[in-house]
């Protein structure tokens, strides 16, 4: 036994609104996800170099992080892998000793060899005996504008790009009322989280890196840029200072590395019919 | 026979139908070109697209959607400014919109970045 049919007339006039109702059905899909991958300009032209050189930074803070040697070592390692230009592998040199052997006049020898004195070092500029604060950096701050150094480092190493600067990474201590989430449970045994504001003691580190990009043909600042980040956690959890450096150090290199090449963001956006 | 007549009929009634409101309405023929650059954005070809959206919003300029994608097109090509602008006049015709907000406000995010990019340098 079979199902009646209907005429063949009223079964395509059937399919006829049914194919109206899909049509109009696939009219009300209006919203399409798209992922995008924008492009965003280096900040430099970096054309002109094809080697770049990390030569160190001046640096202060918590002494069990060499800001220093992990700055240039993490810098070099995402520029070997995520930009364009050489690096050239070379020991950092002490900032530090240059910018004093500087400020005492050209005679003076500099740990890395004679160092051209600044021009505008203020006389009677006091280095303070630890770089704790970013106050302290002050009386090293002539030494990025020391072109004719610069370029004495540059002539050294086949005129690369120099990336330089600062890097102050401190203990901080905050205590205040913070939002956290907590699990609640209704009678039924329904989870769900609700905010709460509670009072809390914590500990982490601020990262205040400035970093100073140097023509090594001229020894001329190109750009600079500073950055702040900073990384609280519970006083009973204890975050080494090495991983709370990186994790800030995270943060800051997208915008580094978009410096000297394009970077692409990827995102989604909708499109609508 | 019958059967294939009857289908047939069906089927110039549905396409004759969409055809004379297209020859009218200039939303249905800037609407197949949005159709169309969806389709062509879809497989990465995001110049199609903009031609395609751009001709949309030639034929009728009152059509949020196609200014919308015409943003998003703009972007993925990195020329923020004519993506500001497209984003802006989606936002005028339709301010409720959600979708043309949400857009407009990731945009924003990024157009900043890169303006302090080029805003910055050799401070």
């Amino acid at each position: 036994m079979t199902a009646p049919r209907g005429t063949p007339g009223l079964r395509g006039a059937s399919l006829a609104l049914a194919g109206a109702v899909l049509a109009a059905g696939v009219g009300c899909t209006s919203t399409f996800e798209v992922p995008i991958d924008t492009p965003i300009q280096a900040k430099l032209d970096v054309t002109p170099f094809s080697r770049v050189h990390v030569v160190g930074f001046i640096s202060g803070g918590a002494e069990d992080v060499d800001a220093n040697m992990e700055t240039v070592r993490l810098l070099r390692s995402q520029l070997r892998t995520k930009s364009r230009l050489r690096v050239i592998e070379a020991d950092p040199l002490p900032l530090q000793q240059v910018a004093r052997d500087q400020a005492r006049g050209p005679a003076t020898p500099g740990a890395a060899g004679p160092a051209p004195a600044a021009s505008d070092v203020p006389s009677g500029m006091q280095f303070p005996e630890k770089i704790l604060d970013e106050k302290d950096l002050e009386a090293y701050e002539p030494l990025f504008a020391n072109a004719a150094y610069w370029k004495k480092i540059g002539e050294e190493f086949q005129q690369p790009l120099i990336v330089t600067g600062t890097v102050i990474f401190r203990p901080h201590q905050a205590s205040g009322i913070v939002t956290q989430e907590r699990e609640v449970y209704d009678q039924f045994g329904r989870r769900t989280v609700v905010p709460t504001r509670v009072y809390m003691e914590r500990k982490g580190y601020i990262l205040r890196p400035k970093l100073v990009f140097i023509d090594g043909r001229s020894g001329a600042v190109l750009y600079q840029e500073s950055y702040r980040e900073e990384r609280l956690y519970p006083s009973q959890q204890n975050v080494p200072a090495l991983s709370s450096f990186f994790e800030q150090m995270d943060a800051v290199l997208p915008s580094f590395l978009n410096t000297l090449s394009t970077t692409r963001v990827r995102g989604s956006r909708i499109m609508l019919k | 026979m019958t059967k294939t007549r009857s289908w047939m009929l069906a089927l110039a009634v549905v396409l004759g139908a969409s055809g004379v409101a297209s020859a009218q309405n200039p939303r249905d023929q800037a609407k197949s070109q949005v159709e169309f650059g969806i389709t062509v954005a879809q497989k990465g070809l995001w110049q199609e697209a903009v031609f395609r959206w751009e001709r949309a919003t030639e034929i009728d300029p009152t059509y949020a959607a196609a200014f919308n994608n015409l943003g998003i097109a703009f972007e993925q090509l990195g020329k923020f400014e004519q993506a500001g602008k497209a984003y802006e006049k989606a936002l005028e015709l339709e301010p409720q919109n959600l979708s043309i907000q949400q857009n407009y406000d990731l945009f924003k995010e990024i157009n900043d970045r890169a303006k302090r990019n080029t805003g910055t340098s050799g401070s």
